[in-house]
């Protein structure tokens, strides 16, 4: 394989592991931006968007399942908001974050519980396990294009939700000044619950998609969670395009470091370089420094 | 004088048949440690499952020595510390006669030491070497040893003219035990390792190794040394990056046909050692395992739904190697069951044939094991 075919080929496996990475850290960077909360259950809803699917598969054809799974995940996130949060005497930032914490160890062993311990997976939306598209001699799966595609859809709508729509924009009124957003009327308890809803279903969207390459199993959640805050926080909290960007630098600088060092570094790379960038620019590669409107889109 | 005579042996007699009763009936009790959920779990639910299976046909058969055994179950999570805790508790309060499992070699190093000292026999499912060498009294193992699996890897190479392979492992216990022995034994076998990687057991895409693997000039076998979901992502990028006329070694680990599932199309012409259960139906009527292994699946499939797997097949040895050693012993005493259990000779149990001795506490030899392959979904045994 000569350099420049074997340069192509990591740069798309780092776009494959990227492109995971992204569609948690869009959820993640959601619920950030409207509620100031880092929702470390973010995994689980991926998770669970891949084994509800995989369960509906048995019985409907393969869209309906995946938008049923996504009804369901996004209902279990309003659910969770509803149950877990409002009943808060202090909404302090602090304890919403440890109690995704807690949540997250609930949904994982709730899902063993439902659903064993066995790996599974969708089917491929396209092709099966061994087709691969070829670009100049390196090879991708043709699946990954699902993901970056529909990661790409995800942004635009996310976009356009936030900017146009009566709802987006009182959920990003709530995120900029939650007491002013109060004050014009804006129920900040129903505008989180929307947030949370919102990003489950976005995290159950990014689920579906890539189980044919991840494989969906219960304790998958942890390590996406982890990447994907990283990914997040590189990008830079507060938009979702950057999510996307951090996600698919981390998977990018992973193969790169595949390419010189032994892969037991690859993670070490990453997050060094996750470290160094934060040490310049605490916000993040895209981000806008905090106190500036770092939340309006 | 006369009456109470008469009276005494009346109630003697009158309550003899309550001291025979709780003689007979008192169970035999024999204590389970497995990781029946955690990350182990793959080994752990197949082999409580057997478990529970085995001890209900025994029981309904009349028992052992027309006592019931009494199968006194923990679920450890696969966490040592538990595992401590719970043979602690089935030493010193249950009492129990034996203690099936571990499921994992960590486990079961963690608590040798401890049934050793307190006497207690221990048969384990769990594959270290280590849990044998340097061989303790009471403590006996029912899986293959993880060198025999590579020495059946190397020798099928040695067949197909491989000399030079890339080693890829997981970073967990058993991965970590396989990068060791295959890096050990490759040299003796003639084979050279170009590229030696490890990878997250959490790893949700192995594009960028295998991109490592294919740039190494000359790779002729690719050898992955793992559990789910790694075997079957390592199958499919195989494939994915245009690899597919480099053989696939798996560990001894594959032996689900659930994994072949998950993997797909990707999984056709995989490789690896595994004993017997899985190509029963290959078997030919004269094979000594033939009738064990048949019923065995059957009983397990009819019973649980599921397709049957080899870490089930070891708690099926353990259990049945704790109940022949009573039966040879004719008692349920400690010393005598443990003395009967080292000499335990041809025994036929889904692993392989066990030949116990006082040197040799894992009873198998490398022919308990043969080189599979996947063909048109199934498992078969694979012929040059």
């Amino acid at each position: 394989m000569d350099s420049g075919t074997l340069a192509l080929q990591y740069l798309l496996s780092g776009v494959t592991k990227g492109s995971i990475y992204a569609v948690v850290a869009i959820g993640f960077n959601l619920i950030y931006s409207a509620t100031g909360v880092l929702n470390f259950a973010q995994g689980e809803f991926v998770m669970l968007g891949g084994m509800v699917a995989v369960t509906l598969a048995h019985f409907v054809p393969l869209p309906v399942a995946v938008t049923g799974a996504v009804m369901v995940v996004a209902l279990v996130g309003c659910l969770l908001e509803i149950a877990f949060f409002r009943r808060l005497r202090h909404h302090s930032i602090l304890h919403m974050i440890v109690i995704t914490i807690g949540l997250s160890i609930v949904i994982q062993e709730a899902a063993l519980h439902i659903w064993d311990e066995k790996v599974r997976s969708l089917p491929y939306f396209s092709g099966n396990e061994i087709s691969s598209i070829r670009f100049l001699g390196a090879a991708v799966s043709p699946q990954v294009l699902w993901v970056l595609g529909t990661v790409g859809v995800l942004v635009l709508l996310l976009h356009l939700f936030l900017r146009y729509t009566l709802q987006g924009r009182a959920i990003r009124a709530c995120s900029s000044n939650p007491e002013a957003a109060m004050l014009v009327g804006i129920n900040i308890s129903n505008m989180r619950t929307l947030s949370f809803g919102l990003s489950a279903a976005l995290g159950a969207i990014g689920g579906c998609v890539i189980s044919p390459i991840t494989m969906t199993h219960y304790e998958m959640g942890t390590p996406l969670a982890i990447k994907g805050f990283a990914a997040a926080i590189l990008g830079g909290l507060g938009n979702p395009m950057a999510a996307v960007l951090g996600g698919l630098t981390i998977g990018i600088l992973e193969a790169f470091s595949v390419s010189k060092l032994p892969a037991a570094y690859s993670d070490v790379t990453a997050f060094t370089v996750l470290l160094l960038v934060l040490f310049l620019r605490p916000h993040g590669l895209f981000g806008s420094p905090v106190g500036e409107s770092v939340r309006e889109y | 004088m006369r009456k109470w005579f008469v009276v005494g042996i009346a109630v003697c007699l009158l309550a003899a048949p309550l001291f025979a009763q709780k003689t007979s009936s008192k169970p035999i009790k024999v204590g389970a440690i497995f990781a029946v959920t955690g990350p182990a779990s793959f080994l752990g639910a197949p082999e409580e499952k057997t478990a529970r299976m085995l001890v209900d046909k025994i029981n309904a058969d009349g028992g052992v020595l027309g006592r019931k055994i009494e199968l006194i179950l923990k679920d450890s999570g696969a966490s040592p510390e538990k595992a401590v805790s719970f043979a602690k508790q089935l030493i010193d309060e249950d009492k129990v006669l034996a203690i099936i499992g571990p499921s994992t070699s960590g486990e079961t190093m963690q608590i040798k030491q401890l049934c050793e000292e307190n006497e207690m026999i221990l048969v384990s499912c769990a594959a270290a070497e280590v849990i044998v060498n340097p061989v303790a009294k009471y403590v006996f193992k029912t899986p293959q040893k993880d060198s025999q699996a590579i020495t059946w890897i190397f020798r099928t190479m040695e067949d197909l003219g491989i000399k030079k392979i890339a080693v890829l492992s997981s970073n967990d216990g058993f991965g970590n035990a396989g990068k060791k022995l295959l890096e050990e034994m490759a040299g003796p076998a003639g084979i050279e390792v170009l590229v030696d990687e490890v990878y997250d057991k959490g790893a949700t895409d192995l594009m960028d190794i295998l991109t490592k693997v294919k740039s190494a000039e000359g790779v002729q076998a690719v050898v992955n040394w793992s559990i789910v979901p790694a075997q079957s992502i390592v199958a499919k990028n195989m494939k994915q990056i245009g690899l597919e006329d480099v053989p696939l070694f798996q560990s001894h680990g594959f032996g689900n046909l659930k994994y072949v599932e998950q993997a797909g199309v990707a999984a056709e012409g995989t490789l690896f050692p595994a004993g017997w259960l899985l190509v029963v139906d290959e078997l030919p009527d004269s094979h000594p395992q033939k009738k064990v292994l048949a019923t065995y699946k059957k009983d397990y499939e009819s019973l649980y739904k599921e397709d049957v797997s080899t870490f089930g097949g070891h708690a099926y040895d353990a259990l049945m190697l704790v109940v022949e050693g009573i039966k040879k012993a004719g008692s349920t005493d400690r010393e005598k069951v443990r003395d009967a259990i080292e000499n335990i000779k041809e025994f036929v149990g889904t692993a392989g044939v066990f030949n116990f001795s006082p040197e040799d506490h894992t009873g198998l030899s490398l022919d308990a094991f043969e080189m599979l392959t996947v063909k048109d979904g199934k498992f078969t045994v694979y012929k040059k």
